[in-house]
C-alpha cells in the first residue's frame, strides 16, 4: 500500500470513495448510547462496501500491469509460468538494436515536438489573452479542432498534405505532425492558467516601467510556469504514445516505439516487450514523483 | 511641493455605445490630495485610467506640469497607480515586488536594498520583506502596493479605490495612514472612491462625478455645506430635500414656496431667479427638534410633525418625522448634551422642527431626481 501511494490515480479514487462514505447520524439529540451504537455499526458497514469497491477499482486499473510485470520475468515465451528469469531483460538491453532505435526516435520526437508545441502553444495563449484582434475568437475556437477531430482524419489529412507539398516521410514529418496535435493541449493548459490571473498585474508591470518583453519574461512567464510545465509534460506523453497519426506520417527510418511494438506483436507477443513495458512503467513512476513535488512546490509559493 | 499639477481638459471617452466620460475638465494643484467621488459607473475610474495612460481618450488633453502627456504610455508619465486589486506579483516576495521597478533599471544591489527598505518602512512593513503576497493580509497587501507605486518617486500617485476590499475598521486606519504618507512624500494624490466618508475625511478637494460629468468641485466643507445640486446633496451624507418654487429674494436669502409646507427661508448663494423650480437642502443634524414650539423668529423655519420612528444609535438618535404638511424629514440629535435633560421623544409624539435660514441652502434640482422627490424625503447616500 505504501508503494502504491505514489500514484495519483490511487489518491483520486481514495478521495472519491472517502467522500461517499455514509456519515454517522448526528441529526437528533436523542439517547447517546443508542445512536452511538447504531452509528458505529453503519459506519463499519460503509467501510466494508467502500473498501471492496476501492480494491476492485485498483485491481481493475493495475492487474494488467501486474500480469505484464510478472510475465516479463517468465523463463519461457509461452503463456504459462515456467520459472523466474532475467532473460528477456537481457535480450531487451543487449540484443534489441531495432527496438532501441525506435525508442530513440520516440524520445527525439517526444522532446522535440513537446518543446515546439510548448513554445508555440504558450505564445498563442499569451497572445489571445493579452491582445485583441478581429480574428481572436476564430483562433480560440479553431485551436480545439485538432483535439476533437478523430486521429485517423488528422493522420490522413497530414499524409495528403505532406504528399502534396512534396515532403518525404521521415522524422521531420513525424515531428511536424506531433507538434501539430500537441499545440492545442499546451494552448488549453496555459490559457487556463492565464485566465486565472488578474489583468491589472500586467498593467502594474507596465506602469512601473517594464517593457512588453520584460513584462512577458519577468511577470507573465513565471506566473504561467506551472501551466507551461504541465503542458510540456502532457505533450511528451501524448507524443510518446501516439500510434494512429504516426502510422500515417512515418517513413523508413522513423519508426517510433509504438509502431515498432505494433509490428513486433504481429508475429506474436514477445516477452521483450513485457520487459520494456515494465522498465517504462518503473521509469514513469520514478519521474512522476519528483515532477509532482516540483510542481507543487512551485504552485505553493 | 514635490508633486505635479495635473490638468484635464475636455476628456471624452466611450466604450461602444456607453459614454463613460462626457467632456471632463479638472485642474489639480501640486501636492493636493484630490478625490474623484461618485457612484459606480460614473466614470471616475475611467478618468483615473486616462490620467495614468491606460486608456486613450476619444478627445481632450491630459497635462502634467503643463506638458501634454496625451499619447504617452503609462511608464513615460511621472505617475504611478495603486490598483483596486493590489495587483501584486504573486511569484515575487514583498521585497522584490517593491524592488521591481529598480531591478528593471538595473540599479546596484546596495542601492536597491536601501531604497526598498526606506519605502517599506514608510508603509511599516520592514518585517515582512521576505514574505510572499499570499501570506499577507489585505491591509498589508495594500501597503506593499503603495510602497511599490512610490518607489519610482512619481510626482503623482493615482489610487483606484485602494481601500474598497478592506473591512470598515481597517479602512479607517489605512485612511489615516494614507493621509500621513501623503504628508510625508508631499506629492499629488488622485484618489478614486465611491465612499463619501473617505473622500470627506482625507481630501483637500473633491470632484463629485455622475454619468460621465463633473457636478461639483470644492473642498469637503464646500461640497457638504453648499452642494451644487440635489444629486450632490443626497450623495454626500444624508439630506432632506424639499422641492419648491422661488417666491421672493431678499439679500442672501430666498423664500421658496414648498408644496404643503408653506414658505421656507433659505440661503441662496447661486442663482435662484423668481419662479424657478429649485430644491431646498437641509442636513439632518442642522434641524432642532423639540416638544414645544421655539416661537416665531425671523430667519427661523419652523415645521411641525409627528415622530414616526426614533432610531437610537448610541452617540445620536435619528428621528424620522412625519410632517403635518405631508412628507417626512430626517433629524439627527446628538447626545453630547444629554445632561441638559432633553425630553425623551417617543413614537407618535408631536414635535416642532426648526432651523436657521443659514443652515439650509437652495440647490439646483436636476430634472431626473425631481420626479422622485416627494417633499422632504431624506435619502441615504447612494451606495
Amino acid at each position: 500500500m505504501k508503494k502504491l501511494r505514489l500514484h495519483g490515480a490511487y489518491r483520486a479514487v481514495r478521495a472519491t470513495l472517502k467522500g461517499i462514505r455514509p456519515l454517522p447520524p448526528r441529526i437528533s439529540g436523542s439517547g447517546p448510547p443508542a445512536t452511538g451504537r447504531k452509528g458505529h455499526a453503519k459506519r463499519r458497514r460503509g467501510i466494508a462496501v467502500s473498501d471492496f469497491v476501492y480494491w476492485a477499482v485498483i485491481a481493475f486499473l493495475f492487474a494488467p500491469l501486474v500480469v505484464l510485470f510478472a510475465y516479463s520475468f517468465n523463463s519461457s515465451k509461452s503463456g504459462s509460468w515456467t520459472g523466474f528469469s532475467f532473460m528477456w531483460y537481457e535480450r531487451l538491453f543487449l540484443g534489441s538494436g531495432l527496438l532501441w532505435n525506435a525508442f530513440g526516435n520516440s524520445a527525439i520526437i517526444a522532446l522535440g515536438s513537446a518543446s515546439a508545441a510548448t513554445l508555440l502553444g504558450s505564445l498563442a495563449a499569451v497572445g489571445t489573452s493579452r491582445y485583441s484582434f478581429w480574428y481572436r475568437p476564430y483562433v480560440k475556437s479553431m485551436s480545439f479542432i485538432p483535439m476533437i477531430l478523430p486521429e485517423i482524419i488528422v493522420g490522413v489529412s497530414l499524409l495528403v498534405f505532406f504528399a502534396g507539398v512534396g515532403l518525404k516521410l521521415g522524422l521531420l514529418t513525424v515531428w511536424i505532425a506531433h507538434t501539430t496535435f500537441n499545440i492545442p493541449f499546451v494552448y488549453l493548459l496555459v490559457s487556463a492558467r492565464l485566465e486565472e490571473f488578474d489583468p491589472s498585474i500586467i498593467e502594474a508591470a507596465r506602469d512601473l516601467g517594464a517593457t512588453e518583453v520584460q513584462t512577458l519574461l519577468r511577470i507573465i512567464l513565471p506566473i504561467t510556469m506551472p501551466g507551461i510545465a504541465s503542458g510540456f509534460l502532457t505533450a511528451v506523453t501524448l507524443s510518446l504514445e501516439d500510434f494512429v497519426i504516426t502510422f500515417f506520417v512515418a517513413g523508413p527510418g522513423s519508426t517510433t516505439l509504438p509502431l515498432f511494438i505494433y509490428s513486433a506483436i504481429r508475429f506474436g507477443v514477445s516477452p521483450v516487450i513485457n520487459a520494456l513495458s515494465a522498465v517504462m512503467v518503473a521509469g514513469t513512476v520514478l519521474l512522476i514523483y519528483p515532477a509532482r513535488n516540483f510542481l507543487k512546490a512551485y504552485a505553493a509559493h | 511641493m514635490k508633486g505635479s499639477d495635473v490638468t484635464v481638459s475636455g476628456i471624452s471617452k466611450s466604450f461602444g455605445a456607453f459614454k463613460a466620460l462626457k467632456g471632463v475638465s479638472l485642474e489639480i494643484k501640486k501636492g493636493e490630495f484630490f478625490s474623484l467621488l461618485g457612484p459606480s459607473g460614473c466614470g471616475k475610474t475611467t478618468l483615473l485610467r486616462v490620467i495614468a495612460g491606460f486608456e486613450e481618450p476619444d478627445s481632450g488633453i491630459v497635462g502634467i506640469d503643463g506638458r501634454d502627456v496625451s499619447g504617452l504610455p503609462p511608464d513615460k508619465r511621472r505617475c504611478n497607480t495603486v490598483f483596486q486589486s493590489y495587483a501584486l506579483f504573486p511569484h515575487l516576495t514583498v521585497f522584490e515586488n517593491v524592488a521591481f521597478p529598480l531591478r528593471l533599471k538595473r540599479l546596484p544591489n546596495r542601492l536597491v536594498r536601501e531604497l526598498v527598505m526606506k519605502h517599506l518602512s514608510l508603509v511599516q512593513l520592514e518585517g515582512h520583506a521576505e514574505k510572499r503576497p499570499s501570506m499577507l493580509s489585505g491591509g498589508q497587501k495594500q501597503r506593499v502596493a503603495i510602497a511599490r507605486a512610490l518607489i519610482n518617486e512619481p510626482s503623482v500617485l493615482l489610487l483606484d479605490e485602494p481601500l474598497s476590499a478592506l473591512d470598515a475598521k481597517l479602512r479607517q486606519r489605512m485612511l489615516v495612514e494614507l493621509d500621513s504618507i501623503h504628508d510625508k512624500v508631499g506629492i499629488t494624490f488622485i484618489y478614486v472612491t465611491h465612499d463619501q466618508q473617505e473622500a470627506l475625511s482625507v481630501s483637500d478637494r473633491i470632484a463629485v462625478m455622475d454619468q460621465g460629468l463633473v457636478l461639483q468641485i470644492g473642498s469637503p466643507q464646500q461640497i457638504y455645506e453648499n452642494p451644487a445640486s440635489d444629486f450632490v446633496a443626497r450623495f454626500i451624507g444624508e439630506t432632506n430635500i424639499f422641492a419648491g418654487v422661488v417666491a421672493s429674494r431678499e439679500g442672501p436669502f430666498a423664500t421658496v414656496e414648498c408644496e404643503g409646507l408653506g414658505p421656507l427661508l433659505v440661503e441662496a448663494n447661486g442663482e435662484a431667479p423668481l419662479g424657478a423650480r429649485v430644491s431646498v437642502a437641509v442636513r439632518p443634524e442642522k434641524i432642532r427638534i423639540a416638544a414645544e414650539s421655539p416661537g416665531a423668529r425671523p430667519e427661523l423655519n419652523v415645521l411641525s410633525g409627528v415622530v414616526e420612528e426614533p432610531i437610537y444609535s448610541g452617540f445620536q438618535t435619528k428621528y424620522i418625522i412625519h410632517l403635518a404638511g405631508g412628507g417626512s424629514v430626517t433629524v439627527f440629535r446628538q447626545h453630547a448634551n444629554w445632561s441638559e435633560g432633553v425630553p425623551d421623544l417617543k413614537w407618535k409624539d408631536e414635535v416642532y422642527l426648526s432651523w436657521s435660514a443659514r443652515d439650509s441652502v437652495v440647490v439646483e434640482s436636476d430634472a431626473v431626481a425631481n420626479d422622485e422627490v416627494v417633499n422632504g424625503a431624506a435619502r441615504p447616500p447612494a451606495p
